[in-house]
């Protein structure tokens, strides 16, 4: 790819056409605009990226919740619950919580997403001639690496206070699969949520949707353990699902869970589950997008 | 002068905002035509349609009707040859606040596309030219108001622009920031960038523009230069300033007497003005006559209008003030502008 930039030395004594228009020389065939789909989308996922590194306090505030919530249900409230016969509740929490971090992951791209929105720059990106694409898919794979980092953490605190995959290492790969899978997922809602809310403000208020979502569900107890009505809906919340899918392929179901059939197909339902939220969010995403300029 | 004479053209712009209810006519039949080269203000109060107009412009939104060509391109049809053409700065400066400016202008220079060497070349040259040298490896959150602005502009300049677009380009700026972008901005037509920007600011709009486009309810109600702006609302005026508000309306009597158009009077500055053809006549004949009248005269004297009066003359005395929303309120004063 060539391009000759345009330097202020250039010729102006000229008039006003001597302005260097470098842009009218980029080539612009199709093989060219998928080269730039790619380039641009990693451009952006490195911008992303340097947010991390510069702001390491952030990364760690964001996991401030699970790994409070860790120490909290485990250590104090942990002696007092009981989640089926023989299970250690260390063993039955610590899956739920790599979850309940993935559930609660579309906060950080809807925060990302509105405060771009608000400060103008997703309008810049968007009056240049990249590929717009590249907004979104930029943030979808930073957002991913982003989860991964989480994931990792939360892995060394779980390994650090005693708990340990029981199953091979390819089930326990295809476990963290799936919770990544189940935060691809999110991205949508994420990034549309981004787009409809008003502010940075409004963004943070999303907690309020983000809470229930993460925990009503099998995180932290069995939904056979609720009252019907809030088990039920426990039960189908496709964080529950991930969370089981994920106990599974650690080889540390509970016998607590697998008294429905959608218990039954955890790991079936938590790649289920994302794609059918893919299915809905992506192409409402997309559409929100685009009604950025009407 | 032909099409291409013109780095933007636009022919009868209308946009709607909102649904069949709220819905509100944000641009009716706005026509523009900016000659290559030039500065062109858009001038109005606030949700007069001046973003909107501009949003269009740089592609950012679709009009609902008419037909808009920036740099000999259709705004609608072709937007991604219109995109390498223009810069675009909005009413906030849009980088990003955790990058250093540096990194800004490299990662937009990649948006850009530009390699890596020559965004890190056209990155080092805008930070000079920009004053942002010393600056260049901090975090733009600690920058000043001024200098993100100007981080902002270097931004929409990375390709060198055929137009370039400015919203707002100052507003909540203080007057050293204000100055510093305006200095930009000149350094920018310099070179020879046409430039296209709204302001609420009048003396910005005299500082910066070629010409000023008034804009009020999503159409143009005046477009000329700013000196003739002034000459239309009846070139110098005749000002008097009194002691008392109980005054005002002797010295309004006096001024009538020596003008053709209707005094105004202002209670809080307890002034009154009105244009005047023959000047040094009509300030000995109000002198006289307020004399012989006894009024208690506090200043007196002639001046050329400000575009803050023309401004208010043609929009009907309304200017950036909150209920501008309030369509049915009908200007009190005649738009002498209207048959531009």
């Amino acid at each position: 790819m060539t391009a000759t930039v345009p330097t202020k030395s250039g010729p102006e004594s000229g008039g006003k056409s001597a302005v260097p228009t470098a842009a009218l020389t980029l080539p612009d065939g199709p093989e060219s605009r998928l080269y730039w789909a790619f380039a641009d989308c990693w451009t952006i996922v490195r911008r992303d990226l340097t947010h991390l590194v510069k702001q390491p306090v952030i990364v760690a505030w964001q996991l401030g919740f699970p790994i409070v919530s860790v120490l909290l249900f485990v250590f104090v409230f942990g002696s007092g619950m009981a989640v089926g016969d023989g299970v250690d509740y260390k063993t039955f929490a610590m899956p739920g919580m790599f979850a309940m971090t993935m559930a609660f992951g579309f906060m950080n791209t809807a925060m990302a997403v509105v405060i771009d929105k608000d400060r103008g720059v997703t309008d810049r990106f968007r009056s240049m001639p990249m590929a717009s694409s590249a907004v979104v898919t930029g943030r979808g794979v930073s957002d991913l690496a982003h989860a991964s980092i989480d994931l990792a953490v939360l892995a060394a605190i779980a390994l650090a206070i005693g708990w340990r995959s029981d199953s091979g290492i390819v089930p326990t790969l295809a476990a963290f699969a799936l919770l990544l899978l189940l935060r691809f997922a999110l991205i949508w809602v994420g990034v549309l949520l981004g787009l409809v809310v008003r502010n940075q403000e409004a963004a943070g208020n999303l907690f309020a949707v983000a809470f229930p979502f993460g925990m009503i569900s099998s995180v932290f107890t069995p939904p056979s353990m609720m009252p019907d009505w809030l088990g039920s809906i426990a039960m189908w919340n496709p964080v529950s699902s991930t969370a089981n899918a994920v106990r599974e392929l650690f080889g540390q179901q509970s016998p607590e869970l697998g008294g429905s059939w959608i218990e039954q197909h955890a790991v079936l339902m938590a790649v289920v589950w994302p794609l059918i939220i893919t299915a809905v969010f992506l192409p409402l995403a997309v559409r929100r997008f685009q009604s950025l300029s009407r | 002068m032909k099409a291409s004479d013109h780095a933007v053209l636009a022919e009868g712009l209308s946009k709607r905002y909102g649904g069949r209810k709220n819905s509100k006519q944000a641009l009716d039949d706005f026509h523009l035509a900016v000659p290559t080269g030039s500065v062109h203000g858009l001038l109005g109060p606030n949700g007069a349609g001046k973003t909107t107009a501009v949003r269009i412009l740089a592609t950012l939104l679709r009009a609902d009707g008419g037909r808009a060509l920036v740099g000999g391109h259709d705004v609608r049809t072709e937007a991604r040859l219109v995109r390498r053409q223009i810069g675009f700065t909005g009413q906030y400066a849009a980088v990003d606040e955790i990058l250093t400016g540096r990194q800004n202008l490299r990662m937009f220079g990649r948006l850009f596309h530009l390699s890596p060497s020559a965004a890190a070349r056209r990155a080092d040259e805008l930070l000079e030219q920009f004053d942002l040298v010393e600056a260049a490896d901090k975090q733009v959150s600690g920058y000043s108001g001024g200098m993100r602005r100007r981080v902002d502009l270097a931004a929409s300049m990375i390709l060198a622009p055929r137009v370039l677009f400015l919203d707002e380009p100052t507003t909540g700026l203080d007057p050293r920031s204000r100055n510093e972008v305006w200095a930009s901005v000149r350094e920018l037509v310099a070179g020879g960038t046409t430039v296209l920007l709204t302001t609420q600011y009048l003396d910005e709009a005299d500082q910066l523009a070629d010409r000023i486009a008034v804009i009020e309810h999503g159409r143009k109600i005046a477009d000329d230069t700013p000196e003739r702006l002034k000459d239309r609302i009846g070139g110098d005026q005749i000002e008097v300033v009194v002691a008392d508000a109980g005054e005002l309306p002797l010295a309004a009597k006096a001024v009538a007497r020596v003008s053709d158009a209707e005094p105004r009077s202002d209670n809080e500055t307890l002034r009154v003005s009105a244009p005047v053809s023959d000047r040094v006549g009509a300030l000995t004949e109000v002198a006289r006559t307020l004399q012989d009248e006894g009024a208690d005269v506090v200043d007196i004297g002639l001046r050329r209008p400000t575009l803050d009066e023309v401004f208010l003359r043609l929009t009907g005395g309304r200017r950036d003030t909150a209920d501008h929303r309030d369509e049915g309120a009908a200007p009190d004063v005649p738009r002498e502008g209207e048959a531009a």
